[in-house]
């Protein structure tokens, strides 16, 4: 099987001409997940009998006549997005044995076009980390080094996008956890902008900052899904009704003429060389295809880890209140009264991580601190927003690594908490300010993949379409596969 | 800043969390050296704007006061970790 049947425009392509049936590709994408499995830990479920069965109800819609646009592709869900009857676990024992009945928009939307729904991936505990290590089902393995992370939250969809099980995967970003992924497995992860997809049944961590996304192998593919997904739900209070992204221009507008800044603090201290050479060749390759290079400050952009680590624990805090072992969820054996039947419940549902940013929000919230903590990380946010707006009147997109070094080893920054929230750097003030932003591969150090980062103004997906479409189509960056290990 | 024993059973109490004595120690070293790093927000200039809570400042919408989703209460209590007579049950909370 080629690798290049592992995209979607590949797969909607061989399904139209009937070259391959849903029912095969469905197959071949369940050989290659369970001969991924043992070696990535990518998925938490596997869904074969419902996603064959799909499949079959594919082809026979396919054999009456119009189909759905993406009717027949084989996908996978991070598993935070509700899916009615099918166990939803967000990585945590303390929804072990969580069967949703209702599901997520995002859900409602792909089934309806006809997606085939192939297993839900594995994650950060409640999309909190950057690294998957902080799975009760286990960490993700990066199919590039199975020594080494595939960043997160949604490590799990990066890796299976990356190892070529799926064309395409859900996922959601919080401050980076579709961009940094897919930076660190060689594939591309796009979020939107905020409220352009629908929140509702996609289990919160920090509801302000919180947006589903996509990975693929290309922004073309990314743009597709989007697409399906995106919309205004009722349902979703932060929802915007806005016009859909015009993706048909955006994928046929030239490089040329495209004014893209170069943020100064997404080059600071910290980057590793190969990280900086890679990008720095990347922008040198949109100036050879007619775009111009502008220097951009966000001299904001020295609080947004502060700023960011206040406000997504705080709202975290809040919404994880929910999990108290009584409705559903995990709850502990024998409670002496009720509030041990909280405590318990909590302490031992919960992983480590879940709980610290559980203490460090209930603390920034707390009388006495919410004005020191909370709201000051507030006006910051502010600030960040207004130094993105400056920046795109002079600019169409920003552009620099997504994140500082090349996917690191598995355990090495598990110690020291802090060291991972600081790697954050370059994503957390696109989400504190509800922009879009898309990492596209661009390139290796050590042999390891780097991502360039772009980002544009609120509702501007087009011109990340345009700017990540077209450098995909002048490098190769882009379709290069892991090695294959054993059968996958 | 300094974070002592007593202030992570305060925050764990407040968050409803059990923590072991022996993690207390952990805790309140982990929770300083995060505190350390939001002290950095006090040196930006932020004292004459208002807090951003949510991208853009979206006005939240008001839904129509009409009821859209019907009786569920079995849908639910599948998922309750124990239920009689379609209650919840918790331990006895009046002695």
């Amino acid at each position: 099987m080629s690798a290049e049947l592992f995209t979607l425009s590949a797969q909607l392509s061989a399904l139209s001409r009937g070259e391959i049936s849903s029912r095969a590709l469905t197959e071949i994408t369940l050989e290659r997940a369970a001969a991924s499995q043992p070696l990535h830990n990518a998925l938490i479920t596997t869904l074969g009998e419902s996603a064959r069965s799909e499949a079959d109800a594919c082809d026979a819609r396919r054999a009456q006549g119009p189909v759905g646009t993406l009717s027949g592709v084989p996908y996978a869900h991070k598993d935070l997005f509700c899916t009615a009857g099918v166990l939803t676990t967000c990585g945590s024992k303390m929804l072990s044995n969580f069967v949703p009945p209702y599901s997520a928009a995002v859900h409602e939307s792909l089934q309806e076009a006809g997606g085939v729904l192939i297993g839900k991936a594995n994650m950060d505990e409640f999309a909190m980390g950057s690294s998957n290590e902080h799975s009760h089902f286990g960490p993700v393995k990066n199919p590039w080094d199975l020594t080494r992370v595939p960043g997160g939250s949604s490590g799990g969809s990066a890796a299976l996008v990356a190892a070529r099980v799926v064309a395409f995967a859900t996922g959601s970003d919080t401050g980076g956890s579709v961009r940094q992924p897919a930076a660190f497995c060689g594939v591309t992860g796009f979020k939107p902008t905020y409220g352009r997809v629908s929140r509702h049944g996609m289990i919160a961590y920090a509801s302000s900052l919180d947006q589903a996304g996509v990975i693929a192998t290309t922004v073309e593919d990314c743009a597709r899904i989007l697409s399906v997904v995106s919309g205004f739900d009722p349902r979703d209070s932060t929802s915007s009704n806005v016009a859909a992204i015009a993706i048909e221009p955006a994928l046929t507008r030239s490089l040329k003429g495209l004014r893209i800044g170069r943020p100064r603090q997404w080059f600071g201290a910290g980057i590793e060389d190969g990280v900086g050479t890679a990008v720095e060749d990347a922008l040198a390759e949109y100036v050879r295809q007619g775009a111009t290079i502008v220097d951009i400050d966000l001299p904001a952009s020295a609080w947004s880890i502060p700023a960011y680590y206040v406000i997504a624990p705080a709202e975290a805090s809040s919404n994880l209140a929910r999990f108290d072992g009584v409705r559903y969820g995990h709850r502990c054996e024998n409670p002496r009264d009720l509030n041990d039947l909280y405590r318990r419940s909590r302490a031992e549902g919960f992983g480590h991580e879940v709980q610290r940013r559980i203490l460090i929000g209930t603390y920034a919230l707390s009388a006495g601190y919410y004005d020191a903590y909370y709201r000051r990380a507030q006006q910051v946010r502010r600030l960040i927003a207004e130094d993105f707006a400056r920046a795109f009147t002079k600019v169409d997109v920003l552009a620099g690594p997504t994140s500082p070094t090349v996917a690191f080893k598995l355990g090495e920054k598990l110690a020291d908490p802090l060291a991972l929230y600081l790697a954050d750097v370059n994503t957390v003030g696109v989400n504190l300010a509800g922009l879009p932003g898309v990492s596209v591969p661009c390139g290796f150090s050590n042999g390891l993949p780097v991502g360039l980062q772009l980002v544009a103004a609120t509702w501007r997906e087009d011109l990340l379409i345009t700017a990540g479409h077209g450098y995909q189509q002048v490098t190769e960056w882009h379709r290069a596969t892991p090695p294959e290990r054993d059968h996958v | 800043m300094s974070v002592d024993r007593a202030l992570v059973r305060s925050i764990a109490e407040l968050a409803r969390l059990s923590i072991s004595p022996q993690h207390e120690e952990a805790a309140a070293i982990e929770l300083a050296a995060v505190l350390d790093l939001f002290e950095a927000l006090s040196a930006a200039p932020v004292d004459a704007l208002q807090p951003l809570s949510h991208p853009g400042d979206p006005e939240l919408r008001l839904r129509d006061d009409v009821a859209v989703a019907g009786d569920q209460r079995n849908a639910f209590e599948v998922l309750a970790p124990a239920m009689s007579g379609g209650y919840y049950l918790v331990p006895k909370v009046i002695e």
